[in-house]
């Protein structure tokens, strides 16, 4: 305990040691973790979250770098949060963002956080909100999240984000397609990177094709922007547009956007404890084990076994609560 | 009890050198035996690799140097540390490094040499028996 | 691709000889073999060279039956010069014995080079440290610790100066590995020719100026590829029309093979970026024959005999081919791969390290065997130092003992005609084309490198390397086998003071305060001018490295105009 208040006190402080060993509790110990997430509750909600994603190697963490660049030269504090995948097999995982943003990583303003998915999706939907908490609770004015764009787990993550900037790059013709199904809802933003490549006009030209089909009872038509991140070309109409998007928000539908991200952390939150109690309850007495047994029996299967369970425990949830 | 625990690694190059021939090799097995690699690229100033350290909260940060600067540049990143409190971090130095300097290398807080031809499961070995008893 | 076309037409062997080879082939294969195997197994269940190339039991006259004898191998100092690229080869001229040197501040270079000349060498070799490689001045704060390591300083022309202080430019060649800044020491070398009053036809030497393969492979890159490429460019353009007798660039495969390539890939790599640098000189306006002479090509000699011998003898063919067939070359000059190869560090280890001593031996053999035109030694302390004075003897002797005691320098390309080492050649030239044909349709080597291609073949190469030898399916004596308590080291290790660094930097900064400063910067703003204008700077950086402006500021200028080289990793 005396250690959570040390850490949440140097996060607060703005410790940058405090900063990277919660982050680090949130990934390894979700339990304990939470105990210092909610004391640093009260202080969160000052940043402003970008999320930024895209399809791999479209150069997303070289447009974060030169993004802060351009932050810090208006005295923005940031913090970085970057997804990477872990491999199903073993585990392990090569965390390759920060490489691109070396740079940055002498600034005491600054602070970079590579995070690996662990292959449990919720669980990494969830350590990347907390971390995102501990960043925007250390002062930070800018907290930004990069995840590869690839499927319904990194969608969840970037859901944390308020502006949500979708990063393409020219010549990705076939990925563009996989791309529309996920993606096109979730951008707030577009970008095509790469404008130094051929093709990048008929990238944006394809994208505000997909944007024009979508549906116009939105506010906000996303943009769609072109940058050359390795010259340093187009981020600082990104930035400019990153921040009117978030005018959009305040005036129109921040706090809607707010209670939804409220409300859908709670549910969340409710659905996992709900079910690891149950689940550990089955376990200590021995009834999971019992199941799996009459399952593997052909005596049930395994909705019907679910079925009956629930319809036992949430009796008695209602009578108890 | 947590098995969500990973060993992260931070390998660094320092010094001017290029050649990352054997650091890439190394990250490469780090991963492959389950850890969570941070490779910082070529060129890292003293700074940039203690402050990646203290960032990513790693529990090992691996140097390789060819260049034959590593008794300039090893002190400079443990002394760094030292201020730092990054008291706890396994700080493992490679590349061609003669046995003679190892004793002197070791005094400042590197924690083990490994030669141009050490197996990498024997870094590995290494850093599973060496890691458990810091965190 | 040479075996396949032109069946039957013209054999080297007899047909009616040829099937009843293969009738005997056959028993053997049938009988004789499977009856001795069953009692004595073969040690693996299949042979390979280091590029995965299937090796068979046994080559016989069947496997090279389609070569054509005057198409394919021909005659020495003829095109396809496979047999070498001249009439007599070692009968005539041994290749040129250049041991790589330099250490510390020009003035022990100086010393050095001088020494070298005293006992009979020509051909001087620098070798800078990496703070010059890499554009930045020795007081620059990324050069602590690093000025004069693993070669010589380098800042401004005073450095020069200094480091050829009484060598004339006309008695000696001079070879630089210098990449990024190459057009900057090519640039002092000819000030220096000016003040000693040499004329610049009459300089005679290399410049590495390979870009290239710096992004695939040595990563000592200072700009993006494009402007790399032109740069070298600048310099084969500016010597085609000024210094007929320097040779613009070195080639290079070697760093490609250090970094973990095999031998395939390193051909193939190495030949995609002379393809690159001769399509940008046509873009220039240059003709092919006006420069294709001059330009030559470095390789690494590993382990692997016959792969090797058969890997430089399949790159002179395929590149004659290449400069013939798709640049329409028409002098036989042009058609010309000269190389230098040297003997690979990678293969050297650092248990039992005398054993490096035989293992640089038999890689000169291949060399040798090659029909290369220079050859450097390693010393076998180099994977515990930089090498010790008593080691590079060694390794120059290796290369004494072999020109003059094995006797394989009497006869030209004396391995010719093996079945085996034909159809290993054919093989080499086979993978690599394929290889560059990937590369063509990937759009050439810069979008490749773009694409992370060649670097990530390269990792997957060396990993795989790495993972044989820990599983022992690559044995490495001494290393993960027969590995010894104790190693027997005969040598103390060389040791460089840090002394030189203050030396260095002290003059640098000294020369700062007393140069013409407002001259100097007057030239610097003239280059980046003559940059953004996308001259050939050549002769603007003559002049600014005239007037004292150092190698760090002249990168400076470059690397506002054209950005900064950003690695591209790829694990
Ligand atoms: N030509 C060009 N290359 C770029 C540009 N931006 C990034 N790159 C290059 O694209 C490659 C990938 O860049 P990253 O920033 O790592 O891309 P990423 O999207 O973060 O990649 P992942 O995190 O692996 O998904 C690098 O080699 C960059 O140098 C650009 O504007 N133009
Ligand atoms: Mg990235």
């Amino acid at each position: 305990m005396n250690q959570i208040k040390q850490l949440v006190n140097g996060v607060l402080k703005g410790n940058r040691r405090s900063i990277a060993k919660t982050i680090t509790l949130i990934e390894n110990n979700p339990h304990e973790a939470q105990k210092a997430v909610s004391k640093l509750y009260p202080h969160t909600g000052k940043a402003h979250i970008i999320g930024i994603t895209g399809p791999t190697g479209s150069g997303k963490s070289t447009l974060i770098e030169k993004l802060v660049k351009e932050l810090r030269k208006k005295r923005k504090r940031v913090g970085i949060i970057a997804v990477d995948p872990s491999s199903p097999f073993t585990g392990g995982a090569f965390l390759g963002d920060r490489i691109r943003m070396q740079k940055l990583s002498t600034d005491k303003e600054v602070f970079i956080r590579s995070m690996a998915t662990r292959n449990s999706p919720g669980g990494l939907a969830r350590a990347t909100r907390d971390a995102v908490k501990v960043l925007d609770a250390s002062g930070k004015d800018v907290v930004i999240v990069e995840t590869v764009g690839a499927g319904q787990s990194e969608v969840d993550i970037i859901k944390v984000a308020h502006t949500v900037v979708v990063v393409l790059a020219p010549g990705l013709g076939d990925d563009i397609q996989a791309i529309k199904a996920g993606m096109m809802e979730i951008g707030d933003i577009f970008v095509v990177n790469k404008a130094d490549r051929e093709n990048a006009d008929e990238a944006v030209i394809d994208i505000e094709t997909m944007l024009n089909m979508g549906s116009e009872k939105e506010k906000w038509r996303p943009p769609v922007i072109k940058t050359t991140a390795t010259k340093d070309e187009g981020t600082a109409m990104l930035l400019n547009r990153i921040n009117q998007h978030m005018k959009y928000l305040k005036k129109e539908v921040f706090d809607i956007q707010r209670r939804q991200k409220a409300e859908t952390e709670l549910i969340e939150a409710i659905k996992q404890k709900t079910t690891d109690s149950i689940i550990d309850e089955l376990r200590r007495k021995g009834e999971l084990e019992k199941l799996v047994q009459e399952i593997l029996a052909k005596k049930t299967d395994p909705y019907s076994a679910a079925d009956a369970l629930l319809k036992e425990r949430l009796k008695r949830f209602r009578t108890n609560g | 009890m947590s098995t969500k625990r990973k060993i992260r690694i931070v390998v660094a190059k320092p010094g001017l050198d290029s050649h990352d021939r054997g650091a890439k090799v190394i990250a490469r097995a780090f991963r492959d035996a389950g850890m969570e690699v941070i490779y910082t690229g070529l060129w890292q100033t003293p700074e940039q690799i203690v402050e990646t350290a203290l960032q990513e909260d790693v529990d090992v940060v691996a140097l390789s140097i060819l260049s034959g600067a590593h008794m300039t540049l090893f002190p400079k990143i443990t002394k760094l540390m030292k201020q730092k409190g990054l008291n706890d971090i396994l700080v493992l130095g490679g590349g061609v490094i003669p046995d003679e300097d190892i004793p002197a290398l070791k005094k400042i807080g590197i924690a083990e040499v490994f030669g141009p031809d050490t197996p990498t499961n024997t870094i590995i070995k290494f850093i599973k028996e060496n890691t458990q008893k810091t965190k | 691709m040479v075996t396949k076309s032109l069946e039957a037409e013209k054999q080297v062997f007899d047909e009616h000889k040829l099937s009843e080879i293969q009738k005997k082939q056959k028993h053997w294969k049938e009988k004789t073999v499977p009856e001795w195997i069953s009692r004595h197994p073969e040690r693996k269940n299949s042979f390979h060279t280091s590029s995965s190339t299937h090796i068979k039991r046994l080559y016989t006259p069947e496997d090279i039956k389609n070569i054509d004898y005057t198409r394919d191998l021909g005659f020495p100092g003829e095109p396809p010069f496979t047999r070498g690229l001249h009439a007599t080869m070692y009968r005539g001229r041994l290749w040129t014995m250049r041991q790589f040197s330099g250490y510390g501040t020009a003035q022990q270079t100086n010393k050095r080079f001088k020494y070298l000349l005293k006992e009979g060498e020509t051909g001087l070799s620098i070798a800078f440290d990496y703070p010059t490689i890499l554009g930045l001045d020795s007081d620059h704060p990324l050069s602590v610790g690093e000025v004069g390591k693993c070669g010589v300083a380098v800042s401004s022309l005073q450095d020069i100066e200094t480091l050829f202080n009484g060598i004339p430019l006309d008695k000696v060649t001079t070879s630089m590995t210098i990449n990024g800044p190459a057009t900057m020491l090519l640039a002092m070398y000819i000030a220096i020719g000016d003040m000693q009053g040499v004329p610049r036809e009459q300089l005679g030497g290399t410049t590495q100026n390979d870009n290239l393969k710096e992004f695939h492979a040595q990563k000592l890159c200072i700009f993006p590829p494009e402007p790399s490429v032109k740069l070298v460019t600048d310099i084969v353009e500016y010597c085609a029309k000024h210094l007929p007798k320097w040779n613009p660039i070195s080639i290079s495969g070697y760093h490609i093979r250090e970094a973990g390539s095999n031998a395939v890939q390193e051909l193939a790599f190495t030949l995609a970026d002379g393809i690159t640098y001769v399509e940008s000189a046509l873009e220039r306006g240059l003709k092919v024959d006006q420069f294709a002479p001059r330009l030559s090509f470095f390789f690494a000699a590993h382990n692997n005999f016959l792969e090797e011998i058969a890997k430089f003898r399949a790159a002179r063919r395929l590149w004659a081919k290449i400069m013939k067939e798709r640049f329409k070359a028409t002098k036989p000059r042009s058609l010309w791969m000269r190389m230098h190869i040297q003997t690979s560090g990678c293969t050297l280890t650092a248990t039992q390290p005398i054993n490096n001593v035989i293992r640089v031996a038999f890689q000169s053999l291949a060399a040798v065997l090659g029909g290369t035109q220079s050859l450097h030694t390693n010393s076998f302390d180099e994977a515990l130092a930089l090498p010790s004075e008593e080691a590079v003897r060694v390794a120059l002797r290796t290369q004494q003992i072999i020109a003059h005691e094995t006797g394989v320098t009497d006869t030209i390309d004396p391995l010719a005609g093996s079945y085996c080492l034909e159809t290993l050649t054919n093989k080499m030239e086979e993978h690599a084309m394929e290889y560059i044909d990937k590369i063509d349709s990937m759009g050439g080597v810069i979008s490749g490198i773009e694409k992370g291609f060649f670097q990530k073949e390269i990792a997957d190469s060396a990993y795989k390397y790495q993972k044989e030898i820990e599983n022992k399916e690559r044995t490495l004596i001494g290393v993960n086998e027969y590995a010894v308590e104790k190693d027997w080291v005969p040598i103390k290790l060389l040791r460089i003071k840090q002394q030189a660094e203050k030396e260095q930097v002290d003059g640098l900064q000294k020369l700062k305060k007393k140069r013409n400063n407002k001259k100097a910067n007057d030239v610097l703003n003239k280059l980046h001018k003559a940059a953004e204008h996308d001259e050939n700077l050549m002769p603007t950086i003559i002049e600014a490295v005239k007037a004292y402006a150092t190698i760090g500021e002249i990168c400076d200028v470059l690397r506002n105009v054209y950005g900064q080289y950003k690695e591209q990793i790829i694990i």
